[in-house]
């Protein structure tokens, strides 16, 4: 491995010279990795997400990560990141639909001990009949939990996404685990066009100390770090210190919007913002949305196209600017619930212009045709179908 | 808390909190305290909300006085009846999820092994009989196949006290518990020897009847983990509510389950044991001076 030498995180993520390379999405959660100065990372197997480990591992082995290993399963793994949190490490880990809701309950609670991480996630269905195919309706499980979800839309979103995550997670004012999901396959086993920094530098250590929770060291005061848990309280005091300390987490979420601004560019990114109809989408629908927006433009039609590139803050108030003259929007999704429709209804106040849809499911691809059919439909355009028999 | 965290910066003594400094005048920061001498010097926990009579606070007591380094020793414990006390003392505490311990501990641990590489940092895990043999089995087991080096010392009450008094797998075949209504149908799990087999480097089986024992066997348990491996130290600390001891009984209960099944049982690997015959000739060698 090269000398790597500390810089600054706005130099690393913002105005580093970068490099344009052809690799796959797990290739690119790695070479984040690599320039984030990490110090544990848990691995455990589970398809699509296993690649991503198996490099990670190879980082390990070269030196970029001072320790790894397979750990027992993803409760256990999850379990053992908020170890090494708590311990002042920096710590990564990732994982696919059936291992995210086994490590589900050590997850959630990651918001609540203040751990900040960065935790990949590639989608993968989850529920019966088996299938290892990238069905998205799992990030619907971590919108209610206080971390911060960010979804990436290709390759170069997963490195750009992952590298600022950890900065993001560790700001004083978030202190909360950042996730990076992505769609299985669709985007961990196909190359697209990334540009990295180089791989001599990397971000500086986590200092444990600029926190708004003391890592569990025995460096610092108070002798004490925790008294009595809420639940050996009345129940009164149960109530408020459970209450407060949700407050605080969401606020602190809500706090990481400026830091994704910052690093990332924004909550959302707008194509056509004067268009008549808009699709909003998050991750692979959002490339297909690209295209479909693309299409329309082709054929003369005022379309849009919102990508969601954080959930969790949700971008209410960009959304509510921008759709604000929208005559549709049409929201393609990845799963069959249509998490992201609901979350775009609840943001504005006239959700009788969402279309429910296109959605694909149980992994499918998302052929742009589904797309333009809705756009048509907004417009008004009949369009013959061909059946070809 | 390192040794210099835990002082009080001069001039601050008097607006401390007297137990703050009592605890730092009068506690076992910094030195090795005699078990025996308990009630003589301040102790890392006093105040606790374990029912009377209960073995397991008892239990706790001992062991914060048994600490070879309190002040760079991080508890890590879960649902329960230990984490009441536990999370009263005046060490930190880590309470995560129900059963996750040794796997946070595994995090910590190399966390700080990271960190920290020429200092001691003491990780101990306290947790039940339900945290980990139940629910945290997997997790226990694979802390030990991968040789992580901190200590488990499993507070077996035989019963989910904590709870209500559910049988556990801990429990004596043929009790009559809640979710075992017609008797538990299975035998208790032989902790001590999963321990041997899955690797840890000292082994130890003990009835909380002497104190001094308690205490060298913690110790032991403690500077083991710190060199070695993983240790495991399985504990009766009867319920006396659930399986109905009169308070005033409940150290002959101790006394009696020594004699039946929890017979004061030591294994260790032969490094670990030249490395105490080493310590203590060293120690004897110390005194005589």
């Amino acid at each position: 491995m090269p000398e790597q030498r500390v810089v600054e995180p706005e130099y690393l993520i913002l105005e580093a010279p970068r490099e344009r390379k052809f690799i796959t999405g797990s290739q690119a959660f790695a070479e984040a990795v690599k320039r984030a100065n990490v110090d544990v990372a848990i691995a455990y197997p589970i398809t699509p997400q296993s690649e991503t480990m198996h490099l990670v591992g190879d980082l390990y082995a070269q030196g970029y990560v001072k320790d790894y290993y397979r750990a027992e399963e993803e409760y256990g793994a999850m379990s053992a990141i908020a170890g090494a949190v708590r311990g002042g490490a920096r710590a990564f880990t990732a994982t696919s639909g059936p291992g995210l809701l086994r490590g589900l309950e050590a997850i959630v609670s990651w918001p609540g001990h203040r751990i900040p991480a960065v935790l990949g996630i590639m989608t993968r269905v989850v529920n019966a009949p088996l299938s290892i195919q990238p069905d998205n309706v799992e990030i619907a499980y971590l919108l209610h939990s206080g971390l911060v979800v960010l979804h990436a839309e290709n390759q170069q979103d997963v490195f750009d996404f992952t590298l600022a995550g950890f900065v993001i997670s560790e700001k004083v004012d978030v202190y909360l685990p950042v996730v990076v999901a992505t769609e299985g396959f669709f985007v961990t086993h196909a190359k697209g066009y990334v540009d990295l920094p180089p791989e001599d530098m990397k971000l500086p250590p986590r200092d444990p100390y600029k926190a708004p929770v003391p890592p569990t060291d025995c460096e610092i005061p108070p002798a004490r770090i925790q008294r009595d848990a809420p639940v050996q309280k009345s129940n009164f005091m149960s109530y408020l210190i459970h209450a407060v300390w949700q407050q605080e987490v969401w606020s602190a979420n809500r706090r990481a919007a400026k830091w994704i601004k910052h690093y990332l560019g924004g909550l959302i990114e707008v194509v056509n913002p004067d268009a008549e109809v808009f699709i909003v989408a998050s991750g692979c629908a959002a490339a297909q949305g690209r295209e479909a927006q693309r299409y329309a433009t082709m054929e003369g039609l005022n379309v849009g196209l919102v990508k969601i590139k954080s959930l969790r803050p949700f971008p209410t108030n960009e959304l509510r600017e921008v759709l604000k003259n929208a005559k549709a929007v049409i929201v393609p999704e990845h799963n069959i619930v249509g998490w992201l429709a609901k979350e775009v209804k609840a943001a504005i106040p006239n959700s009788g212009i969402v279309v429910d849809g296109p959605r694909v499911y149980g992994g499918m691809t998302l052929p742009v045709e589904l797309i333009m059919d809705e756009i048509y439909k907004a417009f008004g355009i009949k369009k013959e179908k061909k059946t070809v028999v | 808390m390192g040794l210099e965290y835990v002082r009080i910066s001069p001039g601050f003594e008097k607006y401390m909190p007297r137990d703050y400094v009592d605890l730092v005048k009068y506690g076992p920061f910094g030195k090795q305290v005699d078990v025996m001498q308990m009630g003589q010097f301040k102790e890392l926990v006093e105040e606790h909300p374990m029912c009377a009579g209960c073995y397991m606070a008892y239990f706790i007591r001992v062991f914060y006085a048994a600490l070879p380094n309190p002040e760079d020793t991080i508890v890590l414990g879960t649902a329960g009846c230990a984490r009441l006390a536990l999370s009263q003392a005046a060490v930190p505490f880590i309470y995560g999820n129900y059963g996750d311990t040794n796997a946070v501990a595994s995090g910590l641990k190399r966390a700080l092994s990271i960190r920290f590489p020429d200092k001691v940092k003491d990780v101990v895990v306290i947790a039940g009989d339900g945290g980990l043999i139940d629910i945290g089995f997997g997790m226990t087991m694979h802390s030990w196949f991968r040789r992580e080096k901190f200590t488990t010392i499993m507070v077996d009450n035989e019963v989910y006290g904590n709870t209500g008094g559910q049988e556990s797998g801990m429990s004596p075949k043929g009790i009559q518990l809640k979710m075992a209504p017609l008797g538990k149908k299975f035998d208790k799990i032989n902790a001590v020897e999963l321990a041997k087999t899955a690797g840890c480097v000292y082994v130890a089986r003990i009835s909380p009847t002497n104190p001094k024992r308690i205490a060298k066997t913690i110790r032991r348990a403690i500077l083991a983990a710190r060199h070695f491996g993983p240790t495991f130290i399985h504990a009766y600390t009867s319920c006396n509510i659930e399986y109905s001891i009169p308070t005033r009984e409940v150290l002959a209960d101790a006394r009696k389950r020594e004699k039946q099944d929890f017979k004061f049982y030591e294994w260790m690997t032969d490094e670990v044991k030249e490395f105490f015959e080493e310590l203590e000739r060293k120690e004897k060698q110390e005194v005589k001076k």
